[in-house]
């Protein structure tokens, strides 16, 4: 075995170990702050007992979650049932392979990243539906049945919209999207107007369009714990609803990586203060933040509150975008 | 057609919301035939908080039931106090002090912002917002301790003795409220700001859960849900009770008949119930707080009276029978939320299921004021 064979071999084995350290860890302690954040909006400490500043929470939850008992209600489909959590899990993990942190931190660098995202990101839309079918309860059935015609509803304009990006960056690699946003945030593809003048419109039905996909409040009607119980998570126990936990924040990260790599630079330091690396944690964070944010600010839309919106405002607004991207492009390119 | 046959093509399935569902607020099931989201029929099971209150008044001396009075609406547990204790106190010919009167409707009120600060936070969780929670809570402390310095408890008031209080208020629980009224007035900006202009708050309530008047007096819903349909029926000006006659306050009352004019009511009768509290501390009588010679074992005469109060919920009365002896003959309460609840069934068949929890979070249901 040559040298350079071994060289690859540990460079793999680093990332791989990395990047699921860094996802699970992620994914860990954003349901700290997930409980943290709130408590500052809601005039209370949040979690303080376990550890400093409680930041031993996340793997306190990790053992409670470990220690319990897994149920499988009665009548429910075994395979499918103990098998969406995993599907749930996998996809989120997945899309992170292709997300380059920074310049030089990028897992697999290949030309249909950004396809493979969307492609992955509608899957855990599946294992959760297969989740909800698989549990034989009634709570969670209605659940499994929202979750498809909310997909239909908010991946369209979605979709439209990361079209009209790729029409102004011309490709689905993240790396080259990043570097053609480099050099100062009015490069950015938000403050791009000249390639469209619809831009920050975009993102902002990005951003809606991700709380939607995560199923994030004020759409969480897969969730909706005061009319569906916990929805499609109803029936699931211990470690299977943790993994749907994980799921949650992995895809909100993802959500939000894909978010700053489109839209907000990347790596691009605006000020040139620190290393890029910490310019995409920075923005990725603020984004997180966001959406908890959102969270524990509204109430919950009404079902067809959804499908209003996606479908009388966001898909016309994200239609008029594209076209006016295509126009644009044509025009002055 | 065979009953398999007409069952398949109907297509409508059994769901049991509750009896421990986050929706209910307690022990409430309700059994809805749901076509996909759609609501067929909800028929409400009740009786699981069943606590034989009206049997426990007839076999035990008056004043040995009145601690019972603050477990019927534990929410707002001095109205259920102030109709017993008025209805007996009617039938035994007992005059109360004014001074008395006026601690009743100072503490009763502030009992009213109490519960439609609770019933504003938990409808906010029902509907998917859970921070409002926590600020109404912030503010409803401050009441339950101000409560708590003169009644000595928290929830479960037995405050109101039959001839007038056990405590009298002092100057500090006089300041307490007068800055709470403050405080509350300079915080409503901040609930309009974040709940009541809110968009998504907005869909969810306007054009819900519409109730004519005319259902609300089929089935004898009052208090908020009858004043969210147009009609001002509130038993504080209707027939007036204590030294309501005394004060200048207004009853809201909207036209809408959805689930917004509901919420509107309570938001403007925690304004109005302040006004009535300020004024009443203002005019606040000097004097004893208990009616002179009341025995210790009540023997009523005999007897049958009828005491209505507005309770938080709605008109909450109380009957008293006497045959004469120690005990009530037969004791009688018409709980507001028995009433409300009646109009589930009729007001949300075709609704969907989101909008008939909202319906529901509309009455402010307190499960044991159902139950007894």
């Amino acid at each position: 075995m040559s040298s350079d064979m071994i060289m690859e071999l540990v460079r793999l084995i680093l990332y791989l170990v990395g990047f699921l350290a860094f996802a699970l860890l992620n994914a860990a302690y954003l349901t700290l702050v997930e409980r943290k954040v709130p408590s500052w909006f809601q005039l209370r400490p949040g979690p303080i007992e376990v550890g400093p500043w409680g930041l031993l929470q996340p793997v306190a939850d990790g053992i409670k979650l470990l220690g319990k008992q897994i149920l499988t209600p009665q009548g429910a489909d075994l395979i499918m049932f103990k098998l969406a959590p995993v599907m749930v899990v996998v996809p989120g993990v997945l899309c992170l392979v292709t997300i380059p942190f920074s310049e030089m931190i990028v897992p697999r660098n290949f030309n249909l990243g950004l396809l493979m995202i969307f492609a992955f990101g509608a899957f855990g839309v599946f294992a959760i539906l297969l989740g909800g079918w698989a549990s034989n309860n009634k709570y969670s059935s209605i659940a499994a049945a929202r979750v498809v015609a909310q997909n239909i509803a908010y991946e369209i304009p979605m979709l439209l919209v990361v079209i009209s990006l790729v029409f102004v960056t011309r490709t689905f690699n993240l790396h080259t999207i990043v570097e053609q946003q480099m050099g100062g945030f009015w490069h950015w593809n938000v403050l791009n107007l000249k390639a469209s003048i619809m831009m920050p419109i975009a993102f902002l039905i990005y951003f809606i369009c991700m709380l939607a996909e995560t199923n994030r409040a004020p759409f969480d009607m897969v969730e909706a714990e005061s009319e569906l119980v916990a929805g499609a998570f109803t029936e699931y126990s211990g470690m299977g609803f943790g993994l749907f936990f994980v799921a949650e924040y992995l895809n909100i990260m993802v959500g939000c990586c894909v978010g700053t790599i489109l839209f907000l630079g990347g790596w691009d330091c605006p000020f040139g203060l620190l290393p890029g690396l910490h310019w995409f944690l920075i923005k990725m964070y603020v984004l997180c933040f966001a959406v908890i944010w959102v969270r524990w600010s509204f109430p919950r839309t009404q079902f067809y509150g959804l499908l209003n919106l996606s479908w009388k405002i966001l898909i016309p607004f994200a239609l008029v975008n594209l076209l006016l991207t295509a126009f644009m492009l044509k025009l002055f390119h | 057609m065979s009953i398999d046959a007409q069952s398949v093509l109907n297509e409508t399935f059994v769901l049991n919301l509750g009896p421990q569902h986050p929706a209910t607020h307690g022990v409430l099931r309700i059994k809805l035939t749901m076509d996909g989201e759609y609501i067929v029929d909800a028929e409400p099971v009740i009786g699981y908080g069943h606590r034989m209150h009206e049997k426990m008044g007839e076999n035990r001396s008056y004043a040995k039931f009145l601690p019972n009075t603050g477990r019927i609406d534990y929410v707002a547990a001095l109205f259920n106090g102030h109709g017993y204790v008025g209805a007996v106190e009617r039938l035994a010919g007992i005059t109360v002090p004014e001074r008395a009167e006026y601690i009743r409707v100072i503490t009763s009120e502030l009992n009213r912002v109490a519960s439609h600060l609770l019933w504003l936070g938990a409808f906010l969780v029902d509907l998917g917002g859970f921070t409002p929670l926590l600020y109404c809570f912030d503010d409803r402390e401050q009441i339950l301790d101000l409560l708590e310095s003169v009644t000595g408890a928290r929830l479960t008031f037995c405050y109101y003795r039959f001839g007038g209080v056990c405590n009298d208020i002092d100057d500090d629980f006089v300041a307490g409220t007068r800055s709470f009224i403050t405080r509350l007035r300079s915080r409503m900006p901040m609930y309009d700001a974040f709940v009541t202009k809110n968009i998504i708050f907005r869909k969810r309530v306007e054009g819900i859960g519409l109730i004519s008047a005319e259902t609300c007096r089929k089935y004898g819903a009052t208090g908020p849900v009858i004043r969210g349909s147009g009609v001002s029926y509130d038993v504080r000006k209707v027939e007036p009770y204590s030294v309501y006659l005394k004060f200048n306050f207004d009853i809201p009352s909207f036209t809408e008949c959805d689930c917004m004019a509901r919420y509107k009511v309570r938001i403007e009768e925690m304004v109005q119930s302040m006004r009535i509290i300020e004024q009443a501390l203002d005019s606040l009588p000097a004097g004893p707080i208990m009616a002179e010679k009341v025995p210790r074992t009540l023997k009523l005469a005999k007897g049958d009276c009828y005491y209505n109060v507005e309770s938080a919920r709605g008109s909450f009365g109380v009957r008293v029978v006497s045959d004469g002896s120690e005990n009530a003959y037969r004791l009688k309460l018409r709980s507001p939320c028995f009433s409300n609840m009646s109009l589930f069934r009729e007001c949300s068949a075709g609704m969907l299921l989101p909008d008939a929890l909202a319906l529901l979070g509309s009455f402010d249901l307190v499960i044991p004021d159902i139950d007894r």
